[in-house]
């Protein structure tokens, strides 16, 4: 039976090849956007490589401060005095790690000017992410303690200065401070904001490392949760802790607000957050509420199409319909062979908006916006979209079906005349 | 024409000879089909009473629009009368569901069309196969043999993977009389069959069903325009203007 309903599928579709064509031409061009966005997305937020353990960690990367007599707010990273005082004596976390910003730095080689994003981190940095070490390692609680001149390059960067990853103990110069080089790890992709850098130096080599009480300075913290399961408790204890924190400049600020996010929690609550950060709501619901209202009414349009044509073909084939009611197929007959016809056509449309998603993916990997991107389409994002497709045909194909299926069958047989 | 009947064993067991010849199948009382529109009611049947015999061949006459093709609806259950009841094999119908009828129609009733009405995507051996689709629990290899073997009694036998569409109109209407014995159905419905064909091929199909009803029992009731046919059945059932006359 089914292979028969495959059968006129697929007759169906060559008979009305521009049709046809359309028709996957919209379904998998909107699969492709969806899944380009999803690739994206899924590196931002997902269990990549070095954020590997992503679901146990939370990001803190701002401190905001309300300034008196509604002067606005001030935001900005946290501090060395903030991190020590009071992050590092939070009791929840596992590990409380540190990193900034890259910055710009230069190296130089025999022949050219090597630009540099250059990161500043302490040794738990090393232990919470999991960066893919081709040689080395990453430096430790005491070297950063004790300053030393050491370094971690990503391969592109151990290359191009001196033509070759394999470079530990070696002396790199850069901004015209030498660095011995304590390991190498693979390229990390800008879109792990946390985590991309081309060289690692310890913090306490920063010029931001003062050690005054000021409680803004340039440092982002990464906390990792001993288990997914304990994130909340952590994220409550540094919401406990945000209470105690004592303001410096008590004349000029009235109120720091500051919160321990989950990755994305830490994106939408920067992007569709107000200014005013008193109440705390991470906007993760209206986050994803407008993530997927988005994507049906994106869906919307190409299944609407695709109703449109299954309706009108539904009138061509009335003859076909009309035959099959009358030696004896009932009216969920019918619908199951119409939505055969219609998953198939969509399952089409989506494996080629796969491959279409996987062209666009490398082209953005090659254009070098997004430096060392690396967006790919995972076995997560491969099922996601066969979902989204599955979804697309049932939506495009049950009313057309539903309408097919009420056919009378005498009216049927006599619209379908084949002479 | 070469003998289409040569080879009725192959179709033996598929013999629609379920019941006693001469026992009723299909039972027709009082029947009334009145069409309502917002503004004008019509009655396409009045007062039908009308019996099939098991084994016979009826043919059913009468000018256009006088309610022929509405009975003959009527009698494959694809559409339900104003009033009256229908009895298939002594059992009335008006309270099966939709999937009762269709079940029923699968099993009881074979449809033989003017325009023939095949799906032209489909291969000459798939159209026939078409009724089996719906019957559970029968295999593809089962299906395929069985249309085979109608395709062979018909004397297509040769033309098995052709399309409709490569075919003559005489061949096209011998793939639909296939398709309506693949069932091994009670009774086959024939709604102008030679309507659409030029006098020679509509000879050869009236000698078909006339083999099928003769040979192998068919029991078959055929609206036609050609007095001719009519005459060449057991029976003929006058209408007009949706009354039977005779």
């Amino acid at each position: 039976m089914l292979l028969s309903y495959l059968k006129i599928a697929w007759k169906v579709l060559m008979r009305r090849k521009f049709f046809t064509f359309i028709n996957l031409f919209g379904v998998s061009f909107t699969l492709m956007i969806l899944l380009v966005v999803m690739a994206i997305f899924d590196q931002l937020v997902g269990p990549t490589t070095p954020t590997k353990r992503i679901d146990r960690m939370l990001f803190v990367n701002v401190i905001r401060s309300q300034m008196v007599d509604g002067r606005g707010w001030m935001n900005m990273p946290a501090s060395i005095h903030f991190v020590d005082e009071y992050v590092r004596k939070l009791k929840t976390p596992e590990k409380v790690g540190i990193t900034t910003t890259p910055s710009n730095a230069t190296a130089f080689t025999q022949s050219k000017l090597l630009p540099l994003d250059r990161s500043y981190t302490d040794g738990n940095f090393w232990q919470i992410m999991d960066f893919d070490f081709l040689s080395g390692r990453g430096f430790t609680a005491d070297e950063v303690r004790a300053a030393q001149p050491v370094c971690v390059l990503n391969e592109a960067t151990a290359r191009n200065y001196f033509g070759t990853s394999d470079v530990v103990g070696r002396t790199i110069e850069i901004d015209l401070k030498r660095y011995r080089v304590a390991g190498v790890v693979r390229n990390v992709s800008a879109a792990h904001v946390y985590a991309y850098a081309d060289v690692w130096v310890p913090y306490t080599l920063s010029p931001q490392y003062f050690k005054d009480n000021r409680i803004n300075g340039e440092f982002l913290i990464v906390l990792l949760a001993p288990s997914a399961a304990a994130v909340p408790d952590v994220r409550d204890e540094y919401r406990q802790m945000m209470k105690r924190v004592e303001v410096p400049n008590p004349k000029e600020v009235q109120a720091l607000f500051s919160y321990a996010d989950p990755m994305l929690a830490g994106m939408t609550r920067g992007l569709l957050g107000t200014n005013d950060q008193t109440v705390d709501d991470d906007k993760v619901g209206s986050f994803y509420l407008i993530v997927s209202a988005l994507a049906l009414l994106f869906m919307l349009l190409p299944a609407l199409n695709l109703i449109n044509l299954n309706v009108t073909r539904i009138l061509e084939r009335s003859g076909e319909i009309g035959v099959r009611k009358a030696f004896g197929a009932a009216g969920h007959d019918l619908v199951g062979q119409f939505l055969v016809e219609n998953v198939v056509l969509a399952l089409v449309g989506g494996l080629l908006g796969l491959v279409l998603a996987a062209g666009a993916l490398a082209l953005v990997n090659q254009a070098h916006t997004v430096a060392y991107a690396h967006f790919a389409l995972s076995w997560r994002v491969f099922g996601w979209g066969m979902v989204l497709t599955l979804i697309f045909g049932l939506m495009s194909g049950v009313y057309p079906a539903w309408k097919m299926s009420r056919l009378n069958p005498v009216a049927a047989l006599r619209g379908g005349e084949q002479k | 024409m070469e003998n289409l009947l040569a080879n009725p064993t192959s179709y033996s067991q598929a013999a629609p000879l379920a019941g006693a010849a001469g026992t009723p199948v299909l039972r027709l009382t009082n029947i009334e089909k009145v069409y309502q529109t917002s503004t004008i009611e019509t009655v396409a049947l009045n007062q039908v009473n009308l019996v099939i015999n098991r084994g016979e061949f009826v043919s059913i006459m009468g000018p256009s629009g006088c309610g022929k093709s509405t009975l003959l609806s009527l009698m494959g259950l694809l559409d339900e009368p104003t009033r009256g009841t229908i009895e298939v094999d002594g059992r009335p119908v008006q309270s099966y569901s939709d999937r009762e009828l269709a079940g029923l129609r699968n099993l009881k009733i074979g449809f033989v069309f003017q325009s023939y009405h095949l799906i032209n995507d489909l291969s000459v051996v798939d159209n026939v196969e078409l009724p089996l689709l719906y019957r559970p629990g029968m295999s593809g290899k089962d299906r395929r043999q069985r249309a085979l073997a109608v395709l062979d009694k018909v004397g297509l036998g040769a033309r098995t993977g052709h399309f409709p569409s490569q075919l003559s109109g005489g061949q096209r209407q011998r793939v639909a009389i296939a398709r309506a014995l693949a069932g091994a159905p009670e009774i086959i419905l024939a709604d102008e069959p030679t309507g659409n064909l030029d006098s020679v091929m509509g000879e050869e199909i009236m000698d078909l069903l006339l083999g099928l009803n003769r040979q192998d029992g068919v029991t078959i009731v055929m609206v036609t325009h050609d007095e001719q046919q009519a005459l060449k059945t057991e029976r003929v059932i006058r209408f007009f203007d949706g009354s039977q006359v005779g």
